[in-house]
């Protein structure tokens, strides 16, 4: 106990060093956490909004469909499966789709597109389509219309009111052709979509393509997006194996592999900023050191154990990084949650680029627990592993040598 | 506090080279001291002349190339490091030349420090520190940090801090060096008031004239080795100090 005393009195010998150590150990934590939960919240942005461009949390397909996507991989469409998928925890939203490529022609123009069929209002809470709207009206459920992408429209020359042809291949080899009016234009911010796209209710689409009933796929949407493999998993455990449940992040690696290149870079900059706080608490460990080298020779001198002022030395870091690394994050979570609430907006031409992908120009922070307790504990280990440093000193400390002026 | 007469230190044929590799230098050469209870012993000699580096052999902070040393019939030279430390703690009292005390603390923890860690109860401790602060006349100054203590202060809490723990005997290396004449007398009467009372043992080396004539006996180095070594009657002029000129 009275160790202890003596402790927390050595820790204010001298304020400044130890409230440059503590600072050092605070503003490592603030700067940890933040930059952490700034990284996974930007990548949770990301990929909400990758996801609900058009690829859904999980896809539900027939087993193989996605190494080949062709009408003859399509499924019947059941009230029992699409139950089934609803009625697993953590499953907010099902849209059902039937996919393929045609060729879609106006008067003057012919381009290669891409032809979905959609439940127009499930595919709404899922994508938010209605939204993308620029011209003429929204699909119902048995509408005749299409919807074509801006893009694509532009390249056909053509304009709500206008016909459309689609010419394609349909379910077993069957022909497929159908001649429809622009019932809107969509705009999208990814251009692969903008370009090629366009929209049918779905039972046109699958009469177009000889398909009725059948389906390539089922669109989900999550609760919780971070169930996301357990969910896939739970799905596909009670679909069985006629079917793929199918996570974005299977099929979007490339998406994954941004993200983790990314993270590397990330990790980087973190090395880079625990670094420069070790030698920060090194430096004033060292000042200790020196300052104290006297008197703890003498102490040792007049019959102190190294193991006791060893002690001494390791309640005094204790002390002094335990509070550092608990006001980092007291304070930390604030000002992350502040950075949650009213996310860093960007401005100018950066904010005009991802405007224009379709992403909103926000860095959002994350405020999940384990962002703060994970890097509270590494800076706290990091730092409790350089106060070895003068207690590795301690063992070899000599006290004629150290109190040899 | 044991007061029958005994032998302290007894020290055989002792001797301390440093840098026996480069440049040796015979800092102790072939010493005999022996030391008794109740003695107030002063070492003087040049600068030089190795008393520091006795000091330290005798107080275990240093081991000898050559020679035995026993304290209280232990031979310290064979104790490992951790033991000797322990031993230092419990048979012998440390007064530094100066920065004795430990600047956080108060006069009265610095005292009390050396007793918890001899694992002392704490009414044992306060009883104690009571009687050493009124030994060495400073009751009124218990909680004053060291900062606030003039030197000859320090140096009398040192004195207490090293009689805290009940040491066979008290070793000072110069611990008048820093004071002026005035605080080293007092210091000297501390020190001898404490022998003569308490039986309390001391071995100080100084320079000082004035301290030296305290003694009663005085060792004399030259050059790492004894030179002389004179028993003297209290009221004896200290003859032998003005031949040396120090
Ligand atoms: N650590 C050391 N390394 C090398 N030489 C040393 C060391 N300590 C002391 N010496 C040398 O040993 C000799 C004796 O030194 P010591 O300090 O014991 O003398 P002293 O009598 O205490 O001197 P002073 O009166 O100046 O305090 C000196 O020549 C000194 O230079
Ligand atoms: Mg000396």
């Amino acid at each position: 106990m009275w160790l202890l005393k003596f402790s927390w009195k050595n820790m204010w010998r001298n304020r400044n060093r130890t409230a440059i150590s503590m600072a050092a150990i605070f503003f490592a934590v603030i700067l940890a956490v933040l930059t952490s939960s700034l990284q996974e919240g930007v990548f949770d942005n990301l990929v909400k909004n990758v996801v609900s461009f058009y690829s859904g949390y999980i896809q539900v397909h027939k087993q193989g469909y996605w190494n080949e996507r062709i009408l003859d991989n399509t499924f019947e469409s059941t009230t029992l499966l699409e139950n089934k998928i609803l009625q697993q925890a953590n499953v907010k939203a099902v849209a059902p789709r039937v996919e393929s490529f045609a060729l879609a022609s106006s008067n003057e123009f012919t381009k290669g597109c891409m032809v979905v069929g959609i439940s127009p209002e499930s595919e709404n809470s899922i994508t938010n389509l209605s939204s993308k709207l620029v011209a003429g009206n929204y699909l119902n459920d048995n509408d005749l219309g299409v919807l074509v992408g801006q893009g694509l429209a532009k390249r056909l020359r053509i304009n709500i009111q206008d016909t459309i042809v689609l010419i394609g291949q349909g379910f077993h080899g069957a022909m497929a052709a159908g001649k429809y009016m622009v019932a809107g234009i969509l705009k999208f911010g990814s251009p692969d979509l903008n370009n090629q796209v366009l929209f049918l209710a779905l039972p046109t689409a699958q009469t177009l393509y000889s398909a009725e009933g059948m389906l390539t796929s089922y669109v989900l949407s999550l609760e919780n997006p971070s169930l996301l493999r357990e969910t896939a998993q739970h799905i596909q455990a009670t679909i069985g194996s006629n079917y793929e449940a199918m996570t974005w992040e299977e099929m979007m690696p490339e998406v994954i592999q941004h993200i983790n290149t990314d993270k590397g870079s990330m990790l980087i900059i973190q090395g880079i900023l625990y670094l420069l706080i070790c030698f920060g608490i090194l430096g004033t460990l060292l000042m200790m050191m020196v300052e104290r080298k006297y008197e703890m020779g003498m102490m040792v001198a007049i019959g102190m154990k190294k193991k006791t002022l060893m002690q001494l030395l390791m309640f005094e870091s204790i002390m002094t990084v335990f509070s550092g690394c608990i006001l980092g994050i007291i304070f930390s979570i604030p000002i992350v949650y502040y950075l949650y609430v009213y996310p860093i907006q960007f401005t100018g031409e950066f904010a005009k680029a991802y405007a224009d992908f379709g992403f909103e120009p926000i860095f959002p922070t994350s405020i999940e627990a384990s962002i703060f307790i994970k890097q509270g504990l590494i800076i706290l280990v990091l730092s409790l592993l350089l106060a070895l440093y003068p207690i590795v000193k301690v063992a070899r400390l000599n006290p004629v040598k150290a109190m040899k002026k | 506090m044991n007061t029958s007469t005994s032998t302290v230190i007894d020290a055989h044929k002792v001797s301390r080279t440093f840098n026996p590799e480069t440049i040796p230098v015979l800092a102790v050469d072939d010493v005999h001291l022996h030391l008794e209870r109740g003695e107030f012993t002063a070492l003087v000699g040049p600068s030089g002349s190795g008393k520091t580096t006795l000091l330290n052999l005798l107080g275990g902070l240093d081991k000898p190339d050559k020679g035995i040393i026993h304290i209280n019939g232990v031979d310290i030279t064979k104790l490992p490091a951790n033991k000797l430390i322990d031993f230092r703690l419990h048979n012998i009292g440390f007064v530094f030349q100066s920065f004795n005390l430990i600047p956080v603390l108060t006069a009265k923890e610095n005292v009390e420090l050396i007793m918890q860690l001899q694992h002392r109860k704490k009414t044992e401790i306060a009883e104690r520190v009571k009687i050493l602060f009124h030994q060495i006349g400073l009751e009124d100054k218990v909680n004053t940090r060291p900062a606030q203590l003039s030197g000859g202060q320090q140096q009398r809490v040192a004195v207490a801090r090293a009689l805290a723990s009940k040491p066979q005997f008290v070793l000072a290396d110069e611990p008048t060096a820093n004071l002026d004449s005035k605080s080293a007398a007092n210091l000297l009467d501390v020190m001898a008031k404490l022998n003569v009372e308490e039986k309390i043992t001391f071995i100080f080396s100084t320079h000082d004239a004035r301290v030296i004539e305290r003694a009663r006996r005085v060792i004399t180095l030259v050059d790492g080795q004894i030179h002389s070594d004179t028993a003297r009657v209290e009221t004896n002029v200290p003859h032998e100090v003005d031949k040396l000129k120090l």
